[in-house]
């Protein structure tokens, strides 16, 4: 049997609902893959999108983004920045050729833990069904190193 | 006088040329850059051949302008030769600092980009006539630098002492460069600390707009030719993806206050590690509406996403294109 691909994923929740979703979903011994690691912010508001961009360049596979829902955020409306940066997000990662859907927006309350559980899930296998995030196919030279010539030759020959 | 004055050397990798327009742009101040340096090598300006650089002691240089980016095997070479012979070495102009212009090519693998050079329709190459990097004529192999996968900053190849952004950098700024580097030579300033970003500011180009500001809030995005430009208000708050915000001063606002939107050509203000992300940030905050939907018919104004946020900062950005490629090289 062939090894199955076990991706990398980052998982931002806010401290008011889908942090505690995830609690919820660990106290209610819910099963749900080990790939993501969860990194806690305040609210999904406090998402810079540099830390999606960090993530997928420092080897993450692929990026879950959780928050409350809307109309719930405990700061008002940063919820729905959240929103508008994802979708930004996810159009720019397009133009890098990184397939958008590496990155995912997910609202889950408090009580969602069920929620939080099956949609880290589904995106565990999705990401999985992706690949790794190859860079080659991003872009550039199909992510192999500059043709591996004779460079000291031709730093001769550049010299002469 | 006796006292030998110090070298001085200008470069240029992969970059249009520009930047030295931007030198000689001084005016009357090139004058002190000959009174107090002896410029060694400079090969827009004068003939010099790189084995009288390479003939050098290490270090014979003390300040060389390196502007372009690392796009083949010539630029990498002559940036750790000048690495080597130089105390201090600039990366000069945005190609140098953050990839610029020709950076966005990393975008496209060397194939698209040699048939876009070469086999498009505005070419006049009807035997489709491609260079190749070694020739075999009758009176011997001639040869010319291989491509690279990738283009590269010139910190992706040697170590950078300091950080000179701008595209290219506005003259003043350069003035200001040469004037400190003369105070220095007298021993009457001292040099910034290594690594420094020196000939701009340390806020961003909206600290240097002069257009008033309000609370933004977007439905559409549209182009400065377009409709007409309100003079006064802030060109974001028009629905103009300006990139000051995100955008290093020391250009004194020059796009914006002629009525035309930042592209961010001094590269990411103090503190900014990724700029496309921040623009990402500033301008989807601004979007003012909750709507999925809505949110995406207002997006699409911005059909270039990738070019509107890397424009100068392809090959700096934290994704940067094929990034295994430029570390593995």
């Amino acid at each position: 049997m062939t090894e199955q691909f076990e991706p990398t994923i980052i998982g931002f929740t806010c401290n008011w609902c889908s942090y505690r979703a995830a609690d919820l979903a660990g106290t209610a011994r819910l099963k749900y893959p080990p790939n993501i690691r969860l990194i806690r912010l305040m609210c999904s508001g406090r998402l810079d999108p540099s830390f999606v961009f960090k993530a997928l360049a420092k080897g993450a596979d692929g990026v879950m983004i959780t928050g409350c829902h809307p109309g719930e955020c405990h700061y008002l409306e940063q919820n729905y920045k959240a929103l508008r940066r994802f979708l930004l997000i996810r159009r720019t990662l397009k133009g890098f050729g990184i397939e958008p859907e590496r990155v995912k927006l997910v609202w889950a309350s408090a009580a969602e833990g069920v929620k939080f559980a099956s949609e880290t899930t589904s995106f565990v296998e999705e990401i999985r069904e992706l690949g790794p995030l190859n860079w080659g196919k991003a872009s550039g030279n199909g992510g192999k190193p500059a043709s591996e010539k004779e460079a000291e030759q031709l730093e001769t020959e550049v010299a002469a | 006088m006796s006292k030998e004055k110090p070298k001085f050397a200008m470069y240029w990798a992969a970059s249009c040329g520009g930047c030295e327009i931007a030198v000689l742009n001084i005016h009357e101040k090139i004058l002190d850059v000959d009174a107090n340096f002896d410029v060694a090598f400079w090969p827009v300006a004068m003939d010099a051949k790189y084995k009288d650089v390479e003939a050098m002691e290490d270090g014979a240089i003390l300040l060389t302008l390196f502007n372009g980016g690392i796009r083949n095997d010539e630029n990498e070479h002559i940036a750790k030769l000048l690495r080597q012979k130089s105390q201090i070495l600039v990366a000069f102009g945005s190609c140098a600092c953050e990839g610029c212009i020709p950076g966005l090519a990393n975008f496209s693998p060397v194939n698209e980009i040699t048939e876009t050079a070469f086999s498009t329709i505005s070419t006049d190459n009807p035997d489709g006539i491609l260079p190749q990097t070694s020739y075999d004529m009758p009176e011997g192999k001639i040869t010319i630098p291989t491509i690279y996968p990738t283009l590269r900053t010139l910190d992706q190849v040697v170590e950078v002492d300091y950080y000179m952004p701008g595209c290219p950098p506005e003259s003043h700024q350069i003035a200001a460069v040469i004037d400190l580097v003369v105070q220095v030579l007298q021993g009457k300033a001292e040099l910034p600390p290594k690594g420094a970003t020196i000939g701009a500011g340390g806020s961003t180009v909206c600290d240097e707009c002069e257009r008033v500001r309000n609370e933004k809030k977007i439905t559409s995005f549209r182009r400065i030719y377009d409709a007409p430009i309100d003079p006064e208000l802030c060109l974001l708050e028009q629905g103009v993806p300006c990139n000051g915000i995100a955008t290093r001063s020391g250009c004194n606002a020059r796009c914006p206050s002629a009525g035309a939107q930042c592209i961010g050509c001094y590269g990411p203000a103090e503190g900014v590690e990724d700029y496309g992300a921040r623009l990402i940030g500033a301008f989807a905050s601004v979007i003012d509406s909750e709507d999925p939907e809505e949110i995406e018919a207002i997006l699409d104004g911005i059909p270039d996403p990738a070019g509107q946020f890397y424009r100068f900062n392809l090959a700096g950005s934290l994704l940067k294109a094929a990034k295994p490629a430029w570390e593995k090289a």
